[in-house]
């Protein structure tokens, strides 16, 4: 469904990703892990178009993202939630999630979809009219996932959702990317530090380090991987 | 609650105030007989003034204080004053119905004097509206907007002059035009923010406004543009009250359009991703909004707004040259949108209508006019940073599909 081939992308004179392959396929969740500054951020920044690569290219249902402006390549179905959460602080909940659906006309569906969202995150529609800066940490990264998913993509991009929230909370949010992946068949990029449940919840994983992907394979080989173990588990 | 430190504060306040004003309000020299006169009473005066005045606005700002904790701690129905009554159809009603009547009467109330400044003050609104779509929806600090008001004037009187363009054509046009310029100044500042985006429309401003002093052949330079017709009722032959009064009319008419307008665009989704961007630009490319598309729309629209307030403006005066749109123009314009409440509609009107009549009201006080002017600003930023009527967005409700179905099951 997605495929990067030979990623290189600079900030300035700084190479951030030094060729990176990885493919993804339809209905799968993969994630990426790596040590902090390993340009996993970069190579999500890639796809959506916000820092496009010099060289190298992605293709998403076999058509070229290059030449493509970040708005676009949501359009093609590509969602993002972004890193730290940035949710819309003076807007209300359902107008975050509103935001969300900027792109899409049917109003009807809009509202069966926050109908949905609501369902799988009963805090949300508890907290409708509050301003989404109020929300605590976690409530606000369940809200950036939904917006993100108001979108109906096909492919949803997150970056870091375990970010500064406590564990219980990661728990939850993990298994709700699950449970996404699992009823509305969206395939799933996830990039990750916490490799441990980033990887108990992908069906395949990446490792990177110094811009470059070193290892992949499936998430319960990468799990038992010695080198991973040592590297990213702590174990 | 004043503590003995607050009266030391005020105290050292006046001391410092004495020694400041000291040499203009003590010392007097007579040039002719060459003695000095000391006029010690007046430093006492300036000392008990600045102590009481530094008293009042310590326990102001304590009182400001006192009532943000208690907002904090109190319940959550603390909407403004105005907003409230807005709401409450006793008072809305009424009210409505005495600014029509108001509106409708005041030409043949007041003299011609008066509904000229009122002319003025609507086109100020106007104008303000427009500028409220850039600064206070997108949040694009816009210095120089006075020149799209400059184009809407001098398309009118230009086309006038060449070509016998009325009215009625010029309006449209000017706007047409203003629209123009709008998305040529948007271009090259997308990628600016904050102060430099500020900086530069500064700029903007400036230039237009010597080109059109320097370019004798094309704006007739400093002498400007005389004899600008006055808009037409449909070829009659109307005296200087009447056609006073029918700008009035037609300020009125266009001031209710733009509000109708700005409103709508508020609540549709473009407004709302104009308030997005301002909150958030990299959250906004993730959901999709162009932000090319959206910064310029807030651009182009805001400077329509003020193309059309600069053609009214050309046919009201009917001279024009480029002092009528120094930098002086464009910050009382922002001072319109901050003062009365950024992103407010209700609060630019009311903004625009203290700051052009005040300022003409306080005429006999014309020493002090700037002084007084510069005071208020200052408080109203101390002691209501939102202005005078903070906007209070609707929010939307967004009832699902759900919802209804249990509504309706009950």
């Amino acid at each position: 469904m997605l495929e990067l081939l030979d990623i290189q992308t600079f900030y300035g004179n700084i190479q951030a990703l030094k060729g990176v392959s990885l493919e993804i396929a339809k209905g799968e969740i993969v994630t990426l892990i790596g040590a902090n500054g390993a340009g996993k951020t970069t190579t999500l920044m890639s796809i959506c178009g916000a820092v496009p690569p010099r060289s190298g290219e992605i293709k998403f249902e076999g058509r070229s993202l290059a030449d493509l402006s970040p708005n676009e390549i949501v359009a093609l179905g590509i969602s993002q939630v972004p890193e730290g959460r940035r949710i819309f602080p003076y807007l209300t909940v359902a107008e975050n999630l509103d935001m969300g659906a900027f792109l899409r006309g049917d109003r009807d569906g809009v509202k069966e979809d926050m109908e949905y969202i609501y369902g799988l995150f009963p805090i949300l529609a508890e907290r409708r009219h509050q301003a989404g800066g109020t929300l605590s940490g976690g409530e606000q990264q369940m809200l950036a996932i939904s917006r993100a998913l108001m979108a109906r993509p096909r492919m949803l991009l997150l970056d870091e959702p375990s970010l500064g929230l406590a564990p219980l909370v990661v728990k939850r949010i993990f298994e709700i990317i699950r449970q996404i992946n699992a009823e509305s068949k969206t395939t799933i990029f996830l990039v990750e530090q916490n490799a441990n449940l980033a990887l108990k919840v992908a069906h395949r994983g990446y490792v990177m380090e110094n811009g470059r992907i070193i290892m992949s394979d499936k998430a319960e080989n990468l799990l038992t991987n010695e080198d991973v173990r040592k590297a990213y588990l702590g174990i | 609650m004043m503590t003995l430190q607050e009266i030391k504060k005020s105290l050292f306040t006046s001391l410092w105030f004495m020694f400041l004003t000291f040499p203009i309000m003590v010392i007097k020299v007579n040039t002719i007989e060459k003695t000095i006169e000391w006029r010690w009473e007046r430093m006492a005066a300036v000392g008990l003034g600045a102590f009481v005045l530094s008293f009042v606005w310590r326990y102001l700002i304590q009182r400001k204080e006192a009532g943000k904790k208690r907002a904090e701690v109190g319940s959550e129905d603390n909407v403004p004053l105005i907003p409230r009554l807005m709401s409450d159809r006793r008072f809305y009603m009424p009210g409505l119905m005495a600014t029509i009547v108001m509106v409708v009467a005041f030409p043949f109330v007041f003299s011609l004097y008066q509904t000229n400044v009122m002319i003025t003050a609507l086109i100020y609104v106007v104008v303000g509206l427009g500028l409220n779509i850039v600064v206070g929806l997108a949040g694009l600090l816009d210095l120089g907007y006075v020149a799209f008001y400059a184009v809407g004037a001098y398309s009118y009187a230009l086309l006038n002059v060449h070509y016998g363009v009325t009215f009625w054509m010029a309006l449209p046009i000017g706007a047409a035009l203003a629209f123009l310029f709008g998305i040529l100044l948007g271009f090259p500042v997308l990628r600016l923010r904050g102060d430099y985006l500020a900086i530069v429309t500064l700029g903007f401003g400036e230039i237009i406004r010597l080109v059109l002093e320097n370019w004798n052949e094309f704006s007739f330079g400093p002498s400007g543009i005389a004899n600008i017709p006055k808009p037409g009722l449909f070829g009659l032959d109307l005296s200087l009250q009447q056609s006073t009064t029918f700008i009035y009319f037609l300020m009125i008419g266009l001031a209710l359009m733009t509000i109708f307008v700005v409103r709508r665009l508020q609540d549709s989704r473009i407004g709302r991703a104009w308030i997005a961007l301002r909150e958030d630009e990299v959250a906004c490319q993730a959901m999709g909004i162009d932000k090319t598309r959206t910064k310029l729309s807030a651009f182009a629209l805001g400077a329509t707004w003020a193309g059309m307030g600069g053609v009214v403006f050309a046919a009201k005066t009917t001279f024009i040259n480029p002092t009528s749109f120094t930098i002086w123009e464009s910050i009382i314009i922002l001072c319109v949108v901050v003062l009365g409440g950024m992103g407010s509609i209700l609060g630019v009107i009311v903004g625009a209508l203290i700051l052009i009549l005040l300022p003409e009201y306080l005429r006999a006080f014309s020493e002090f006019r700037m002084l007084i002017f510069g005071v208020i600003l200052v408080m109203m930023m101390v002691f209501r940073p939102g202005g005078i009527i903070s906007d209070v967005r609707r929010t939307y409700k967004f009832e699902g599909l759900g919802n209804k179905a249990e509504n309706r099951g009950e």
